[in-house]
C-alpha cells in the first residue's frame, strides 16, 4: 500500500512539472494596472485576446494614480491612465514611457428639474452653475438658451464625483477651457476644491444624487447614462451647436482634436472644433515603456498594441466606449515601432 | 472594560473540571503556551508602531510643505497642493457624536428591555434580531442611506428639525436641506453602532448578580428604582466600555458615510450641511491621487485619525479606571 503510494505522489509530480513545462514553453503573461473607467472594454480585449493568442494579461484596475505609480517601480508591464502624465511623472520612468489612446468616452451633464425633459446649456452656464454664481433654475441665463421651456422657479442642487476620478479630469477640464474665472477659482484635476455642491461617490453615488434630490445638476459617464437610461442635457460645442453626448458625438470630438494632437497624444481633447463634436469628452491611455528588457514581453505588448488597434477597437462601441477615429488609429500605429526589446 | 472584572459572583456556579489537554508533566507545555501567546499579543503591538511608523514616514512631505498648518487649516485643494485637515476631523468627530446621542439612550432602552422586562421567550429571538444588524456590509448601509434614508429625512425630518431649529434660535439646523449631511451620517452611525452597544450592555447587566435586584425588590423598590440602584449604578464602567467601542466603529466607518455626508470639505456648526469625513476623503481620493503631495496628505489624514482614537481610548480608560476606583470605594 504504501509502494503504491509513493508511486502515485511521484507520478503527480511529474505531471505537474510537465504540465508548467507545456504552459511556460509558448506562452507569456503580462500584468498591467491603472485605470478603472476603461475596466470593461480592457477586460474584454484581454480575454478575447487571450483565447485568439494564448497570451494571458492580467489587468488590476486600481486606478490611474496608482497605475502610474506601478510603472514607476517598475511592479507592472504597463500602465493605463485616465490622464496623460505630466512630465515630472515621466521623467522618474527610466526607460522611458508612450501613451497609446485606447478608446474616448464622454461625460454627460445629467439633471433633475421637474417637468423638463430637454435642457440645453453652454460652457459659460454651466460654469456659473458650478461656481454658484447660477443658482436658480429660471436664472435669465438658463432660460435664454432654453425658449419655450417653462423652467421652474427651484434652487439648484450641484453634485461632483467626491472620489478623484477621470470622469472629474475631463469635466473640469473642459470648464477651465470655456471659463476664466473657473480656471482660476477652481482649475481641473482628478480631485479639486468645489466651490459648491455635495459629492457622491462614484457614478451611481452622483447618479443616485440626481435621482433623488428635485433640481439637481451633475455629471456621470456617458456610458453609465447611457445604462440606466439618466437624461442628459445637450451642450453647445465651439462652433455652436447644441450636441448631445452619443458615441458618434464623442468619436467626433476626438476627430475635430487630430488637427493639434501632438506627436506622443498627450492631450486633453475637451471643446475640441467640429461640427458634431460633443464639447466634454477625453481620451483614455495605456502607458508602455519605451524598451523592454525581456524580449518575449516586449513581443507580447507590442503584438497586443497592433491587435487592439486592428480588432479591437471595433468591440468599443458594444460596451459604450467611443472608438478611436481611423485616422487617429493609423497615426498610433505608427508609434508602435518606437516600443524596443 | 471588561464588563465583569468587577463581578465575578454569577450566582456561586461550581467551575466544571477541565477535559485533560496538557501534553505531559514536565511544565513545559504551560512555558511554551505563555510565550507563544506572549507573541502574539506583542506581535499586535508590533504591527500597530509599524502601520504608525509606515504612515509617519509616508506623510513627511506634506508635513515638511505644510507643517502644523495641516493642522489648523480648512483649506484642502490638491490641485494648488494646499492641505488642511480641520474639516475632516471636525466631520467625523461630529458625526460620530451625533450618533452616539442618538444610539446610546436606545441601545441602553433596548438591553435593559430585553434583560430585565421583556417576557422570557422574547428575548433572545429580539437580540438575535438586533445584533444581526452588524452583520450587514456597510456599503449596504450605504446604498440605502443614499437611495431611502437621505430622501428620507429631507422630505419628512430635516423640515421638522428645521422649524425647531427656528422657533427656538438653534443654529444647528438651518435649512434648506439636501438631506445629504452630518445629521443624516450621524443616523446612519446610530444604526450601525446599536448592536454594538446593544450586545455589550445586554452581557453587562446579565452579569448584575440577581441577588441585587432581589434585595432591591425586598425593601419595596419599584421595578424602576430596581433598575437604576440595582442595575444601571453597578454596570456605570461595563457601559462605559461599550460606549467606547461603538465610538471606535464610528469614527472608522467610510462607506456608508461617504454616501449620506455630502463629502463636501467645510467646518459649519449647522448640523443639516454636507460635510466630509477621515476616513471617506481617504477612500474617495486615494485610488486616483496622481500628485505625490497628495497621497502624502492622505497617509497624514491616516495617521491623524490613528492618533485621534488612541487619544479617545487612553481617555476611555481612564474614566473606565476612574469610575471603577469610585465604585469600589
Amino acid at each position: 500500500m504504501k509502494s503504491f503510494k509513493k508511486i502515485m505522489t511521484g507520478a503527480l509530480v511529474v505531471a505537474a512539472f510537465a504540465g508548467t513545462g507545456l504552459v511556460n514553453a509558448d506562452s507569456v503573461s503580462l500584468n498591467g494596472a491603472g485605470a478603472t473607467f476603461p475596466y470593461p472594454i480592457y477586460s474584454k480585449w484581454f480575454y478575447e485576446y487571450n483565447k485568439a493568442t494564448g497570451t494571458a494579461i492580467n489587468y488590476q484596475s486600481i486606478g490611474s494614480g496608482g497605475g502610474i505609480q506601478q510603472l514607476t517601480n517598475g511592479t507592472v508591464d504597463f500602465g493605463a491612465s485616465d490622464a496623460p502624465m505630466t512630465d515630472d511623472q515621466m521623467a522618474k520612468i527610466k526607460t522611458g514611457v508612450l501613451h497609446f489612446p485606447t478608446v474616448a468616452g464622454a461625460v454627460a451633464v445629467a439633471f433633475n428639474v421637474p417637468g423638463v425633459d430637454k435642457l440645453k446649456l453652454d460652457g459659460q452656464t454651466l460654469a456659473g452653475i458650478y461656481l454658484g454664481t447660477i443658482t436658480k433654475w429660471n436664472d435669465p441665463a438658463i432660460a435664454a438658451l432654453n425658449d419655450g421651456v417653462s423652467l421652474p422657479d427651484l434652487n439648484i442642487t450641484v453634485a461632483h464625483r467626491s472620489d478623484g476620478s477621470g470622469t472629474s479630469n475631463i469635466f473640469t477640464n473642459y470648464l477651465t477651457k470655456v471659463s476664466t474665472k473657473w480656471a482660476a477659482t477652481a482649475g481641473f484635476g482628478t480631485s479639486v476644491k468645489w466651490p459648491v455642491g455635495v459629492g457622491g461617490k462614484g457614478n451611481e453615488g452622483v447618479a443616485g444624487l440626481i435621482s433623488q434630490i428635485p433640481g439637481t445638476i451633475g455629471y456621470v459617464e456617458l456610458a453609465y447614462a447611457i445604462k440606466n437610461k439618466i437624461s442628459y442635457a445637450s451642450i453647445k460645442n465651439r462652433d455652436g451647436n447644441f450636441v448631445e453626448p452619443t458615441l458618434e458625438s464623442t468619436t467626433a470630438c476626438a476627430d475635430g482634436a487630430l488637427r493639434r494632437m501632438p506627436k506622443d497624444f498627450r492631450m486633453m481633447i475637451t471643446n475640441a472644433a467640429g461640427e458634431n463634436a460633443y464639447p466634454i469628452c477625453g481620451f483614455t491611455w495605456l502607458l508602455i515603456n519605451k524598451s523592454y528588457a525581456d524580449p518575449a514581453k516586449g513581443k507580447a505588448i507590442t503584438d497586443f498594441l497592433k491587435w487592439y488597434l486592428d480588432s479591437g477597437e471595433t468591440m468599443a462601441s458594444d460596451l459604450y466606449y467611443a472608438p478611436l477615429p481611423a485616422s487617429l488609429v493609423e497615426k498610433v500605429k505608427a508609434q508602435i515601432d518606437e516600443v524596443k526589446y | 472594560m471588561n464588563p465583569s472584572a468587577e463581578l465575578t459572583d454569577n450566582g456561586g456556579a461550581k467551575p466544571r473540571a477541565l477535559p485533560l489537554l496538557s501534553f505531559g508533566k514536565s511544565g513545559f507545555a504551560d512555558k511554551f503556551f505563555q510565550k507563544l501567546t506572549a507573541f502574539f499579543a506583542f506581535l499586535i503591538l508590533f504591527l500597530a508602531f509599524l502601520t504608525a511608523l509606515t504612515l509617519w514616514q509616508a506623510s513627511a512631505p506634506t508635513f515638511h510643505k505644510m507643517g502644523w498648518n495641516f493642522l489648523t487649516s480648512s483649506d484642502w485643494d490638491p490641485i494648488n497642493g494646499i492641505f488642511g485637515s480641520v474639516p475632516f476631523v471636525y466631520g467625523t468627530i461630529v458625526s460620530s457624536m451625533v450618533a452616539l446621542f442618538i444610539a446610546v439612550p436606545f441601545g441602553l432602552g433596548i438591553s435593559l428591555f430585553l434583560t430585565e422586562l421583556a417576557p422570557m421567550k422574547m428575548r433572545d429571538p429580539v437580540a438575535f434580531l438586533v445584533e444581526i444588524l452588524a452583520a450587514i456590509p456597510s456599503v449596504v448601509y450605504g446604498l440605502w442611506g443614499i437611495f431611502l434614508l437621505a430622501p428620507f429625512m429631507r422630505v419628512h425630518v430635516d423640515p421638522v428639525l428645521e422649524a425647531l431649529g427656528g422657533a427656538l434660535r438653534l443654529p444647528f439646523f438651518k435649512g434648506p436641506s439636501t438631506g445629504l449631511s452630518l445629521f443624516t451620517a450621524g443616523v446612519i452611525l446610530s444604526i450601525m453602532i446599536l448592536p454594538t452597544i446593544t450586545a455589550i450592555s445586554r452581557e453587562v447587566f446579565e452579569a448584575v448578580p440577581n441577588t441585587y435586584r432581589e434585595s432591591a425588590r425586598a425593601l419595596g423598590a419599584t421595578s424602576w428604582e430596581t433598575i437604576l440602584l440595582s442595575v444601571l449604578k453597578p454596570s456605570r464602567v461595563g457601559l462605559l466600555g461599550a460606549i467606547m467601542l461603538a465610538l471606535g466603529r464610528a469614527l472608522g466607518e467610510t462607506m456608508a458615510v461617504t454616501m449620506v455626508i455630502g463629502n463636501t470639505p467645510q467646518v459649519s456648526i449647522n448640523l443639516l450641511a454636507p460635510a466630509h469625513s477621515m476616513a471617506s476623503v481617504i477612500a474617495n481620493e486615494f485610488s486616483e491621487a496622481v500628485s505625490d503631495l497628495h497621497i502624502s496628505a492622505l497617509a497624514e489624514i491616516g495617521l491623524l485619525l490613528m492618533v485621534i482614537t488612541l487619544v479617545l481610548n487612553i481617555v476611555a480608560h481612564l474614566l473606565v479606571w476612574a469610575t471603577a476606583a469610585k465604585f469600589q470605594k
